[in-house]
């Protein structure tokens, strides 16, 4: 049961926050630097310009569901193997899925970059 | 890349690990919940240690999002990951675990990567930038009409 409910738990985080990071990431390009443009037209209009995109309510409600799941792995296993497993997994499942919807150019350095931080991560855990 | 930049960064780094710290120190004291009994996670909230995760975990959000704003998420995510080496050092000197041969390797690997990607671009340019350029007009003149 203890394993089941760890990697359960596992794959939802990275389904989870996988799907948060592509919508954050696409909200916040559309609103472009928020350090100048706050100095262009103040705090209050970016904010606002967040607040205004419903995607940034459904990345949040996404990135609470990574956090209880995190919360509910916690409670059966180290944080030394959740962290670093859902970690590892979800810098693969991003960099594709940043290639797919943000059209990101992921190039062979950031492939690379990528793996070797999976990999890296994954000898954390062992 | 301005100073400026390079410090939101590092703040991201900071803010994850240590808030990922306080939640399993936590979450260690309230124990395995059974998914019989999952209403009882909402309630991990109350927690003091995993109220003041949460704090930093808020801290984490607010700056990780102001890199999204102006860095690519396959530079965001790698460049940052540096927390995960933090994580295993507050490890060590907190929870007085040994950090083994595999361990430095992995911390190896992982700066290594950090290292890599923040050599390159940190946005995308091409078609997609002119979007990003062209957004807040769009939001401007919506506002005026």
């Amino acid at each position: 049961m203890k394993v089941l409910y760890t990697w359960g738990a596992i794959l939802l985080i990275v389904l989870a926050s996988t799907t948060g990071d592509i919508l954050m990431s696409h909200v916040m390009k559309r609103v472009g630097d928020v350090h100048s443009a706050a100095r262009q037209c103040g705090f209050l209009t970016v904010l606002r310009r967040i607040l205004s995109n419903p995607l940034f309510f459904v990345g949040i409600v996404a990135l609470a569901v990574a956090f209880y799941a995190l919360l509910f792995g916690l409670s059966w296993n180290d944080v030394s193997l959740i962290g670093p497993a859902a970690a590892a997994l979800t810098f693969v499942t991003n960099a594709i899925a940043a290639k797919i919807f943000l059209h990101e150019r992921v190039d062979r350095r950031r492939w690379i970059a990528a793996l070797l931080i999976a990999g890296g991560v994954v000898l954390l855990a062992v | 890349m301005t100073l400026r930049k390079y410090l939101v960064l590092v703040s991201v780094t900071i803010c994850a690990a240590v808030g990922e710290t306080l939640l399993a120190r936590g979450m260690k004291q309230i124990g395995n919940i059974s998914p019989r009994n999952l209403p009882s996670v909402i309630f991990a909230v109350t927690n003091p240690w995993v109220a003041l995760g949460i704090l930093f975990l808020l801290g984490f959000f607010v700056t990780y999002n102001t890199a999204l704003s102006w860095a690519d998420l396959t530079y965001v995510l790698p460049a940052t990951s540096l927390s995960y080496v933090l994580l295993a050092f507050i490890a060590r000197f907190m929870l007085h675990e040994q950090i083994s041969a595999t361990r430095w390797i992995g911390i190896l690997l992982i700066s290594s990567g950090v290292g890599f990607v923040t050599q390159g671009p940190a946005l995308t340019a091409g078609p997609e930038a002119a979007n990003v350029e062209a957004a807040p007009e769009t939001v401007a003149t919506g506002n005026k009409s």
